[in-house]
């Protein structure tokens, strides 16, 4: 059956369109607090549910490390706290 | 080369700009030159940052807007297929940063798996992700009052030639319409309802139904228009689903895409999101001939992206999040935003620029960011 559906399993993260998230440590989210002088609440958010962190173990107010391809800076490392909705 | 004076480079450097440093640095230099030229870099660099204070946002939106005037109102049409074309220019860019749930052409860019992207079997690929509706391999639709049906004429070529068989078709008009029978013989397709005490204007509605009944495809995949990029077939859809096409065996799901940026949060996540709208953005620009920095595009769509859903720039969207009502109302819709605020006893603390702006106070941007402190030095009595 090849020109019909299957079901297939996904894995969005080896998309093109998805950069590389990966979970922080308790102690890499305390440096990277420090190292921006900012809270939880003052960084980007990232839904508990989104498709790329799907099989991340995760619960609120984690942080995510996002490492994007950039076309000016050729890598940029972003960062997301996790919320539930 | 030195390598400890590259070391400090690294840290200090976006990935991409130590990258050229390490490229252009001459093979034979010494250890002093090497570390002057990564101390000339790093303080060409520092003098290229963007200074603590200033109003990107205002820049970003400047430097969209102007082009902005110059472009065309324009829909760009495929050669030879009239049905299909696409929303270009400032109509895209409006629809793009308003954050519009429904585009007006929704449009995939469907990558295949070898050896499909080399041709192979290019035509059964393309009609098995186009939508076929009855009507597409039925005609002469026509209503039998006396007996309550509706009977039509099957194209049993193209049946044949798109896969579907005399099961298939009953199974998917069964599902378009419930309580239905389906009597197919050779070429005679004979629809009845079910229930007895069926009407004239039962059947008629029946028989407008069923001409848009799905058989086959992808739901929503109306054109399909076949290219070769780069020595590759890619095929491009009119109208978007994602997440059906990649449930096919032939489609690359790591390269397949959409311009729909509500499809792709919710298939591929935010940050995929996030991409889509500076890559749709830039596409526009770039296909009109303009020229605007991709860091303003980033900003936007870093703004747009920042609550971890899609939002607009509008006063639903980004608009809406902002602390000051002075700001909201400043925006769009002045009263009802005044009213709100009066009704629930809200408060402006005049933190950001918008509310200064009115009330004639400096404005917390540029130099207007730094507030003076003074350090007592030594005792004071």
């Amino acid at each position: 059956m090849v020109f019909g559906l299957v079901s297939k399993r996904i894995d969005v993260r080896k998309h093109v369109l998805v950069p590389k998230h990966e979970k922080l440590s308790d102690k890499e989210k305390e440096e990277v607090l420090l190292s921006y002088h900012a809270s939880v609440e003052n960084f980007p958010r990232i839904l508990k549910k989104d498709a790329a962190l799907f099989g991340m173990n995760l619960k609120y107010g984690d942080m995510i490390r996002i490492v994007r391809k950039s076309p000016t800076a050729g890598q940029t490392v972003f960062y997301r706290v996790v919320v539930l909705s | 080369m030195s390598a400890d004076a590259l070391k400090e480079l690294k840290s200090a450097l976006p990935d991409g700009i130590y990258r050229a440093v390490v490229d252009l640095m001459p093979e034979k230099v010494s250890d002093s030159k090497a570390k002057e030229i990564a101390r000339k870099m790093l303080e060409e660099y520092e003098r290229m940052k963007v200074e603590a204070g200033e109003s990107v946002g205002l820049v970003a939106a400047e430097s969209i807007g102007e082009p902005g005037t110059q472009m065309t109102l324009d829909t760009f049409h495929f050669a030879g297929v009239s049905e299909m074309n696409v929303t270009m220019g400032l109509p895209r860019i409006i629809e793009i940063l308003d954050g519009r749930k429904t585009l007006a052409t929704p449009m995939m860019e469907i990558r295949l798996k070898k050896p499909y992207s080399d041709g192979q079997d290019i035509k059964k690929v393309a009609l098995a992700i186009r939508e076929t509706k009855l009507k597409d391999i039925a005609s002469q639709f026509s209503i039998n009052v006396a007996e309550s049906k509706v009977e039509a004429k099957l194209d049993v070529d193209k049946m044949r030639e798109l896969g579907i068989t005399d099961a298939v078709l009953e199974k998917a008009l069964k599902v378009a319409a419930k309580g239905l029978i389906v009597d197919i013989k050779g070429e005679e397709l004979v629809l009845r309802l079910k229930s007895k005490d069926s009407g004239v204007s039962d059947v008629f509605k029946l028989k407008e139904r069923l001409k848009e009944a799905f058989v086959k495809g992808v739901k929503g995949v109306s054109q399909i228009l076949v290219v070769k990029k780069n020595n590759e077939y890619v095929v491009l859809t009119f109208g978007s689903n994602l997440k059906k096409v990649f449930q096919f065996q032939f489609v690359d799901e790591t390269r397949t895409t959409t311009n729909d940026i509500f499809e792709v949060e919710d298939v591929l996540g935010i940050e995929a999101a996030r991409q889509v709208v500076i890559d749709e953005v830039y596409k526009v620009i770039e296909t009109q001939g303009l020229n605007v920095d991709i860091r303003h595009l980033m900003l936007v769509a870093d703004v747009m992206c920042a609550d971890g859903k899609v939002k607009g720039i509008t006063r639903y969207g980004v608009v809406r999040d902002k602390a000051s009502i002075l700001a909201r109302a400043s925006f769009e819709t002045p009263i009802k935003h005044i009213i709100n605020a009066s009704l629930y006893g809200e408060a402006d603390n005049l933190t950001s620029v918008v509310e200064n702006v009115m009330l004639n106070q400096p404005v917390p941007v540029g130099t207007g960011i730094t507030k003076l402190a003074t350090k007592p030095v030594g005792k004071s009595e």
